[in-house]
């Protein structure tokens, strides 16, 4: 709720009437129904007050660097190799047709069956998590970085080969540049997979990071720290989705 | 021409088939020569084993029914009142003014972050994981049914005015059809997340189903067991969105 407040803000201010709205009604019904034992909700003040204790001691800082430690690391793997194999299968279509099978049954395995597995080889801590990670991450990029590839003007291909460059110039000096953009797009949505993955392992098993330290306050009755931490994670993804489309519409500027 | 095309497929099909069953087969003699352990990637013949195995004795395909009909029951129930509450957004100019940026901002809010609260509502029960899936699901197509709403083209509800289409023809004959592909995008969507939300709820929750028996396969060390389960997971995923993609070609026969 504090997240649609905080962008409310810059926009018109129609937009920030509901999330104000619900927030004045959620501490009123706090105020009137909610009892002084309460295990499961709190009030938005107490919320916004567990918030500041939390990065105060330190607690969130660390939670949150150990959850975006795993996120960036399995992104940059994950994303490294999707962008590879789909530059491959998008430029070689003998290869795309032979991986068909193999690839459209991995890709739509979820990444939470991966969890016992990665436990079983890895244990529990940052490798386990960015493994999973970096698996979910693999496939959304290899199909759009593929699909990318695929966009890029046949006329600029045939111009490379008229030029008899190699495959690999090919890719480096035509094809890539001018599929960046759509790259990008691929990264944006993928860090957002990515982050959401990263929670999703820390709440079923990793005990670190932001989810495990939201399933820590609610099964130790603090419901307004583990809000508190559901705002912070709210916000890390707004965040991070603001700010790769900041970065995005300045590279649309330079590009056109 | 078209036959030739088919054949052409075909091959193709048969051909990746092929490449994939080389890959099995590369794994296969990676475990029996000793370079990979097998207690961590257990030979595809085992798994196979474990697979029929579980078919046989019936736990395997009492825990796919059970997780299939969870994923599809959470998943359609929250895409019908996602189009629906995103049909009542998307149209209505005012709902958009209040509602748009608070729905934007909370796009990025990742599902999975509010399973604990779930589970500090109602329990470790069954109305726990079914509220995960739900709420999971709703999102994406909330949203991207408000966008396709707010996408169509102004023309034609002039075109409508001007043959005096009464609200529910311009709701059904022009709004619905032309947002129906970005419905579609919402749903398939959903229906990865309700696919991830179901194993994360059921392993919580210790509800029945593959998402707790992968778990307690890697507790005892029955890797076997542990790569059939995901491997089911997987072949649903693979099957839903065939089925969600032949629907919609079905129903968008017009594009």
């Amino acid at each position: 709720m504090a997240l649609a407040a905080a962008s409310g803000r810059r926009a018109p201010p129609r937009g920030a009437v509901v999330p104000l709205a619900t927030i004045a009604l959620l501490e009123v019904a706090a105020f009137l129904f909610l009892g002084r034992e309460d295990y499961t909700f709190a009030a938005p003040h107490d919320i916004v007050l567990a918030l500041g204790r939390a990065l105060a001691d330190g607690s969130l800082p660390a939670a949150t660097a150990q959850t975006l430690s795993c996120v960036l690391a399995g992104l940059a793997v994950g994303f490294a190799l999707g962008v590879m194999a789909g530059v491959a299968l998008g430029l070689t279509p003998l290869l795309d047709r032979l991986t068909m099978v193999s690839v459209e049954l991995l890709r739509p395995v979820p990444p939470a069956a991966l969890i016992p597995l990665m436990l079983l080889i890895a244990g529990f801590g940052f490798q386990m998590e960015t493994t999973i990670v970096a698996f979910t991450t693999l496939w959304p990029t290899l199909v759009l970085s593929r699909a990318a590839i695929r966009a890029v003007e046949p006329g600029l291909i045939e111009v490379a080969r008229a030029l008899e460059m190699g495959t690999l110039r090919r890719a480096l000096a035509i094809v890539v540049p001018s599929a960046l953009l759509r790259l990008f797009v691929a990264f944006r949505l993928t860090a957002g997979i990515a982050l959401t993955v990263a929670v999703v392992v820390e709440v079923v098993a990793n005990p670190r990071g932001l989810g495990y330290g939201m399933i820590v306050a609610a099964q130790t009755l603090h419901p307004e720290t583990a809000l508190a931490y559901l705002v912070w994670i709210g916000l890390l993804g707004w965040g991070l989705n603001a700010l790769l489309s900041r970065i995005e519409a300045r590279f649309l500027d330079r590009f056109r | 021409m078209a036959r030739y095309e088919t054949i052409d497929r075909l091959f193709w099909f048969a051909a990746s088939l092929g490449f994939a069953a080389a890959l099995l087969l590369i794994w296969e003699g990676a475990v029996h020569a000793g370079l990979v352990r097998p207690l961590f990637f257990p030979a595809p013949s085992r798994i196979w084993a474990a697979l029929v195995h579980g078919v046989v004795d019936g736990s395997m395909l009492s825990d796919t029914v059970v997780t299939v009909s969870r994923t599809l029951g959470g998943w359609l129930a929250a895409s019908l009142v996602g189009a629906a509450l995103g049909a009542l957004i998307g149209l209505s100019r005012r709902a958009n003014a209040y509602l748009g940026s608070t729905l934007e901002a909370l796009r990025p809010l990742p599902p999975a972050s509010l399973v604990p609260i779930f589970v500090a509502v109602f329990g470790y029960s069954e109305q726990m994981v079914m509220a995960i899936i739900a709420f999971g699901a709703l999102w994406p197509c909330l949203l991207s049914t408000v966008s396709g709403f707010r996408a169509v083209e102004p023309r034609l509800y002039e075109v409508a005015r001007v043959l005096g289409m009464g609200r529910p023809s311009v709701l059904f004959r022009i709004a619905l059809p032309s947002a129906l592909p970005e419905i579609f995008a919402g749903m398939r969507v959903g229906l990865t997340v309700s696919l991830i939300l179901v194993v994360v709820g059921e392993m919580l929750g210790s509800r029945p189903g593959l998402g707790l028996s992968i778990l307690l396969a890697q507790r005892s060390f029955q890797s076997p067991d542990l790569f059939a389960g995901i491997a089911v997971l997987g072949l649903i995923g693979f099957l839903t969105a065939t089925l969600l993609n032949a629907v919609e070609s079905r129903l968008l026969f017009w594009r």
